[in-house]
């Protein structure tokens, strides 16, 4: 059974029963989710959460969703896996993924929101939803709204990658391509949520979908062996999940399942975009809105959400935030793959890319518990390896011409490291 | 000279159910201040204890955010539609004093709400 839950403003505090709602009336501040920790502890266990389902719905405890919430999709409860040989080749000694790029059932750690939010659509009456989309968010509306029986409406930048475009349409959602970015379309779907009723994810249905993304850092915790890492670091786009795995591991320690200890967040963005480091790097205290210019489309929120909450997240943690060019975001996406095997998207890139500076920099050192946090699948932007790779011409099928292209590979090889070849 | 002015659902608690006004003001101060006039009610809401409007609340002209048309500066023209939107990104004065507190290493005011994590006036969360 779910604890109670209810709305707060997190500028004035004050309190609203459960709605679709996102300002507070009194100030024009965002709301948040607060659910009742002390009911919580009496009920929820090591023992009660490893009894549970083998997905985020483990922790369906400790998120606001109705009592009587039966879940229909599996998202969530991704692997962590540790990578010695990322770690090798940028410094590091103790270095884990938190993999994402394999989330059900879109392929990103959307899915984890879309369920929280969808269960409160549901709830709250809703026969539409919709978002503003980068693409996985939509991606993620789209699969789980079919499988609902939801209508839905879906607003994204005209330039999306198509890959997120077609998996969004095959869903059968309504897909409205705007002639604009994605700062464009968000303050459109916020007028449209103001004259429709329509339950938008991320604009009235905010506060509920923005606690999916606590599961990633309770599943940190847990497949950690209930404890807490020295360090993660998180892909940056409105802000939300830096400040939610930070929340995760909040609760986790006042329900006494990890021992408190202190962990610095590291957020990530493209140069490109990148209004959060900004303000973490200059120390300001506001966040000054961006013209996104990046091939991290996923990334491209140049007026973020929860900016400002990010930015304090990462301070008080005593954190940092970085952000790579789109050269760095490919060469990490290949460097991530041919390590690890972890086919990663732009955002993936970023993350990585980043990941590798902030140990380089000596802001991360080698041996503390780190962990990254890869969010998406790298089948979505495929279009930014284009030309990445030589295609050679097709060999008959005979032995004798295999074996002439492995003496041609190797001579090329050759040529490559300029005669530093010794093998 | 008249601009179009879009008021978002959260401020209709305060304007009587309006959600559109004509105004003649010449920059984003002087539209403020008109919308104050119009809706006393909604003055106490759209600034904070220092008098300064709120950060978190955004004006975008004719779909462009103001503050890439030179913000306080950029002077309207006959026929901008000016739309607020609460919310999107933004902060508080108050936090702004815990920020240099922080920097100071010192505890938490404790008079304002400015826990980022709890949103408590006093915070309980720690953070």
């Amino acid at each position: 059974m779910a604890a109670a839950y209810e709305l707060q403003c997190r500028e004035c505090g004050k309190r609203y029963e459960n709605a679709p709602l996102s300002i507070c009336d009194e100030c024009f501040s965002p709301l948040e989710v607060v659910v009742d920790l002390d009911e919580a502890r009496r009920t929820v266990t090591r023992a009660t959460i490893a009894a549970g389902p083998t997905s985020m719905w483990r922790y369906q405890a400790l998120l606001p969703v109705p009592d009587d919430a039966t879940p229909q999709t599996p998202a969530g409860w991704t692997p962590l896996l540790k990578a010695p040989r990322l770690a090798q080749r940028i410094g590091a000694r103790n270095l884990w993924i938190k993999n994402d790029a394999v989330c059900l059932p879109t392929l990103s750690f959307k899915d984890r929101v879309v369920s929280v939010a969808l269960e409160n659509a549901r709830r709250f009456g809703f026969d539409t939803v919709g978002c503003s989309s980068t693409g996985n968010l939509a991606n993620a509306v789209a699969a789980q709204a079919a499988r609902l029986g939801f209508k839905t409406y879906i607003l994204v930048p005209a330039d999306l990658e198509p890959a997120k475009i077609l998996n969004t349409q095959v869903y059968g959602a309504t897909l409205v391509r705007i002639d604009g970015n994605y700062d464009h379309v968000n303050r459109l779907c916020s007028q449209i949520a103001d004259r429709y009723s329509w339950g938008f994810v991320n604009v009235n249905l905010r506060p509920y979908y923005a606690e999916g993304s606590k599961t990633v850092g309770f599943e940190i915790a847990e497949q950690l062996g209930w404890r807490l890492p020295d360090n993660v670091v998180v892909p940056m786009a409105g802000g939300a999940l830096i400040t939610k795995i930070r929340k995760a591991f909040k609760e986790l320690i006042a329900l006494g399942l990890v021992e408190e200890k202190p962990v610095r967040f590291f957020g990530a963005q493209a140069t490109g975009c990148s209004p959060i480091a900004t303000a973490v790097k200059t120390g300001a205290d506001h966040i000054e809105p961006q013209r996104p210019s990046t091939i991290a489309r996923s990334l491209a929120i140049g007026n973020p959400a929860d900016g400002v909450y990010a930015t304090r997240a990462i301070r008080e943690s005593g954190g940092w935030a970085e952000d790579v060019s789109d050269v760095e975001i490919v060469s990490a996406i290949q460097e991530l793959a041919e390590t690890e095997g972890i086919f990663t998207e732009t955002a993936g890139g970023v993350t990585t890319a980043v990941t590798a500076r902030l140990y380089a920099h000596g802001r991360i050192l080698p041996d503390e518990l780190t962990v990254t946090c890869i969010t998406g699948n790298g089948l979505k932007t495929t279009d930014v390896l284009q030309g990445a790779y030589e295609q050679h011409a097709a060999i008959r099928p005979r032995l004798g011409d295999f074996e002439e292209y492995l003496a041609e590979q190797k001579e090329e090889q050759e040529l490559e490291v300029g005669g530093a070849y010794v093998g | 000279m008249s601009v179009r002015v879009l008021l978002p659902n959260a401020f209709q608690k305060h304007t009587n159910g309006e959600r559109e006004i004509q105004s003649s003001a010449a920059n984003l101060p002087a539209l403020i201040t008109e919308i104050e006039t119009a809706f006393p009610a909604l003055k106490t809401h759209l600034r904070d204890e220092s008098g300064q409007v709120r950060k978190f609340i955004n004006f975008y002209v004719n779909e462009e955010d103001i503050r890439f048309l030179g913000n306080d500066k950029y002077a309207f023209r006959d026929g901008d539609e000016v739309l607020v939107i609460p919310s999107i990104a933004g902060g508080c004065a108050p936090c702004e004093t815990r920020f240099a507190q922080e920097q100071r290493q010192e505890p938490n005011c404790g008079t304002c709400a400015c826990c980022s994590y709890c949103g408590q006036e006093e915070c309980i969360c720690g953070s």
